[in-house]
């Protein structure tokens, strides 16, 4: 009955986002306010549908509804009930079921907080937004319903894949939706403006923080993916240049981009039809990601049960709205014209460097990614291309992005001069360029990688911390003053100065793990003790137990350091019999200097049993610089001009005056 | 659908032979670091986006003890992974060879960034140079300030 109701209310979603599509389009487009008016319920309501269908298929998967289909093949009774839960979006159907909650979810924020949006902005906007929904509502009633009833339930189900069943199901997939879905604010901003011609500061100060939104989710949804993916994967590696990975990637980049550009059209008005190209390509490329991932076109580790069916659906919606706006764009894109000027030397110049690299980078990811699609089309040739292509021709665009960085970020806007930019700067270079040659000096092999990384990143952590010092008139000043100052620096400056920092962080944690890890394989019978990394490592025993759904081999080995205990690693082996298959479940002793990671491997002929261990120097600080970064944009996010600036364009000019545009 | 579903459970399973085992070993250090970078850029034929370093699979341990057989052979790294590339096909290489038939790409990056370089240094200069421009009248910035003060 639920279920049913799920289904229907799915139905009754799509029926209103079809109203919400065209309604408030012509309301907008004749000037008819109560037609415009229609979008805010209609947004409240879709919401709403919504909400009720991913309540019921979850409903579902918590008391184990084997009579649904999607549940009998993804859930198993004994399974905990967290991963019943979060089982709900560990599939195809299921997710989309998600993107659309949270689609919908954006939407509705739009219609709620969006009092002091123009009436017909605000109405094109969740237009365009619906006209998304209206998309992939149909795409999952006619090709992914996850309502569908069996005629026979059968007796228990088909069980989550296990390396699924993990705390990390729970949070990657909403986090990285939320950054995907986000990115159709931008969109759709986009969209309704080539619709009405205009561009202007106002624009950009709403596009703006929902992209921070959007990016800051995704910034996290990956790098907890990469976390995930560290732990279970059992050899700790952390990015493996997958298809599924660089699609996830992609975006990333480009709402990176397009968060950079939309400042320059916030403040200085320029860059006006680039930024609206740059909101069209973000999102798009979540549309080609959710079309790689579902369709199977290219080989992935974690692409999701495939379907030609659905391939070609998605390929409709791809050609549609990437094929759409681009057109849209190219019809209107040339009456957005640039009014303001800058030098070469100023910082609009610097942020067209950080948008070429970033776009660029993302194109050579884009290009590697649909390599072997194209070969195997144009030539008919089976190629690869992996992680080390992608390390050899992406890493130089953020080595040249991280080395420009600090200088462009201190230049001021319009025109400013490289010597005073480098002034406060020159004491960070010597500092960085002097960290990378003790590096370099100090290190026994010969990787090139590890001195440049560290210099890179002193050279950020330590720019941005100067351009704080700078600004804040840290020792120029009686310290009062600098608090004061400090005190009033506005949030986006702290954000944008923490998020550089995070960017460093990432490339510190890159370049160790890299350059400096250390692994050791060997065979290790219970009582043995073995050295690895200035450790001593002492296999003690390794236990049977049984899991709710699973059961394991446990190691039980003791860490000691100079013959004092300092720990217990306890590295599993599980086998899930519902899935008959194995899952490593590394032990990670963490810190902030090195990761020591062991992995149990299997039982050898002699009794021994296959022991791993890796070593990571500063492995944390890869996860550690994107929650940083990500935390630069919340606090930008709580920027003063975001919470009272927004309704600029509203203000209607005074009687008399001679309107603006 | 059923070949690849077959194909998932060997690679998510180490049961058999998990990724590369102590026995695989070679006594030489400096042999067995050569092996473990070749072998990182082999791609497992069965397990798709892994390397054969990483890999379950049976064939990825054959292929992981033929590497090794080739170095204690006394082949060079590019020998070795040409050995394993006509037995198996370009498809192998997780590296595309820089033939002509992979240069677009190996070019796309250089390409793309050259293309970019030169459009974004023509608009820079056109800003530059309207800058540098007197105007009579209202300049553009001049106009941008008084359409910001009145929308404020």
């Amino acid at each position: 009955m639920i279920v049913e109701l799920g289904h229907l209310a799915l139905i009754l979603a799509f029926l209103v986002a079809i109203v919400q599509a065209t309604v408030p389009m012509v309301g907008a487009h004749r000037g008819w306010t109560d037609w415009m008016r229609v979008a805010t319920p209609a947004a409240s309501a879709q919401f709403g549908l919504t909400l009720v269908a991913f309540l019921a298929l979850m409903s579902a998967f918590v008391t184990s509804d084997f009579s649904v289909r999607l549940v009998a093949a993804n859930s198993h009774s004994a399974k905990p009930l967290l991963y019943k839960i979060s089982g709900t979006w560990g599939n195809h159907e299921g997710s989309m079921v998600l993107w659309m909650l949270i689609l919908s979810l954006f939407g509705g924020m739009v219609a709620w907080r969006g009092a002091n949006l123009p009436p017909a902005l605000k109405a094109r906007v969740l237009g365009v937004q619906a006209s998304i929904s209206v998309a992939f509502f149909a795409f999952i009633l006619w090709t992914s319903n996850p309502f569908e009833r069996l005629a026979f339930a059968p007796i228990d189900g088909n069980d989550l894949n296990p390396l699924l069943q993990d705390p990390g199901l729970a949070f990657h997939p909403p986090f990285l939706y939320v950054g995907y879905v986000g990115l159709s604010m931008a969109y759709s901003f986009a969209m309704a403006a080539l619709i009405e011609g205009r561009v202007d500061a106002a624009w950009a100060r709403w596009v703006r923080p929902w992209t921070l939104l959007a990016w800051l989710f995704l910034t996290i949804g990956i790098a907890l993916g990469s976390f995930w993916a560290y732990y279970e994967l059992g050899w700790g590696g952390w990015w493996f240049w997958d298809p599924v990975e660089n699609v996830s990637f992609m975006p990333w980049l480009l709402a990176t981009a397009l968060l950079h550009s939309a400042i320059v059209v916030e403040k200085r008005d320029a860059l006006k039809s680039w930024t609206i190209l740059l909101a069209i390509l973000a999102f798009s490329f979540s549309l080609i990601g959710a079309f790689v991932v579902r369709s199977g076109i290219i080989t992935s580790v974690h692409a999701f049960a495939t379907d030609p069916e659905r391939g070609m659906f998605l390929l409709w919606i791809l050609a549609i709205f990437i094929g759409g706006s681009l057109t849209l764009y190219a019809w209107r894109a040339p009456s957005l014209r640039t009014s303001s000027v800058f030098a070469t030397v100023s910082r609009e110049s610097g942020l067209v460097v950080n948008n070429l690299l970033l776009v660029v980078a993302t194109l050579v990811v884009f290009f590697g990614t649909m390599w072997p699609l194209l070969a195997e089309v144009l030539t008919g040739r089976k190629v690869s291309v992996g992680p080390p292509y992608f390390d050899l021709a992406f890493t130089p665009f953020m080595v040249g992005l991280a080395m420009i960085l600090p200088v462009f970020a201190t230049l001021p806007w319009k025109r400013g001069d490289l010597p005073t930019a480098m002034r406060p700067l020159w004491g960070v270079l010597a500092v960085a360029v002097a960290l990378g040659a003790l590096v370099w000096t100090l290190q026994t092999g010969g990787a090139i990688l590890a001195p440049v990384g560290v210099a890179l990143a002193a050279w950020l952590i330590l720019g941005a911390l100067a351009e704080i010092a700078g600004r804040i008139r840290l020792g120029r000043a009686p310290l009062a003053e600098s608090a004061r100052r400090a005190a009033n620096l506005p949030r986006a400056d702290w954000g944008k100065a923490i998020g550089h920092a995070g960017f460093g962080i990432t490339i510190f944690g890159i370049a160790c793990v890299t350059a400096w890890a250390t692994e050791d394989i060997r065979v290790l019978r219970t009582g043995e003790t073995f050295a690895a990394g200035g450790y001593d490592l002492r296999l003690d025993a390794v236990a049977q137990s049984e899991g709710p759904n699973y059961s394991a081999e446990t190691g039980r080995i003791t860490v000691l350091r100079d013959g004092a205990e300092i720990g217990v690693l306890s590295p599993e082996k599980r086998f899930y019999p519902v899935q008959r298959m194995g899952t490593t479940e590394a032990a990670i002793d963490r810190t902030l200097t090195r990761d020591l990671y062991v992995t149990l491997g299997d039982p050898q002929s002699d009794g021994g049993w296959a022991v791993r261990t890796y070593v990571k120097p500063f492995a944390n600080w890869i996860w550690l610089g994107a929650l940083v970064m990500a935390a630069g944009g919340a606090i930008s996010l709580t920027d003063r001009r975001y919470r009272v600036g927004a309704p600029a364009r509203r203000a209607a000019p005074a009687p008399g005056a001679v309107p603006a545009e | 659908m059923r070949r690849s579903v077959l194909a998932l459970a060997v690679c998510l399973a180490p049961l058999a032979a998990a990724a590369i085992g102590p026995d695989e070993i070679l006594p030489d250090p400096a042999e067995e670091a050569r092996a473990r970078a070749i072998t990182s850029e082999l791609r497992c034929v069965v397990c798709q986006s892994e390397s054969i370093d990483e890999s379950n699979a049976e064939i990825a341990r054959d292929l992981r003890l033929l590497v090794r057989e080739r170095i204690v052979a006394g082949d060079a790294d590019a020998e070795v992974l040409d050995f394993v590339a006509d037995r198996y096909g370009e498809f192998v290489l997780f590296r595309p060879p820089m033939t002509a038939a992979n240069a677009p790409l190996w070019l796309a990056g250089p390409v793309f960034l050259i293309f970019g370089l030169a459009l974004s240094a023509a608009f820079v200069r056109r800003r530059a140079r309207e800058a540098r421009r007197p105007r009579s009248g209202l300049s553009p910035e001049e106009q941008s300030r008084i359409d910001a003060l009145l929308r404020e």
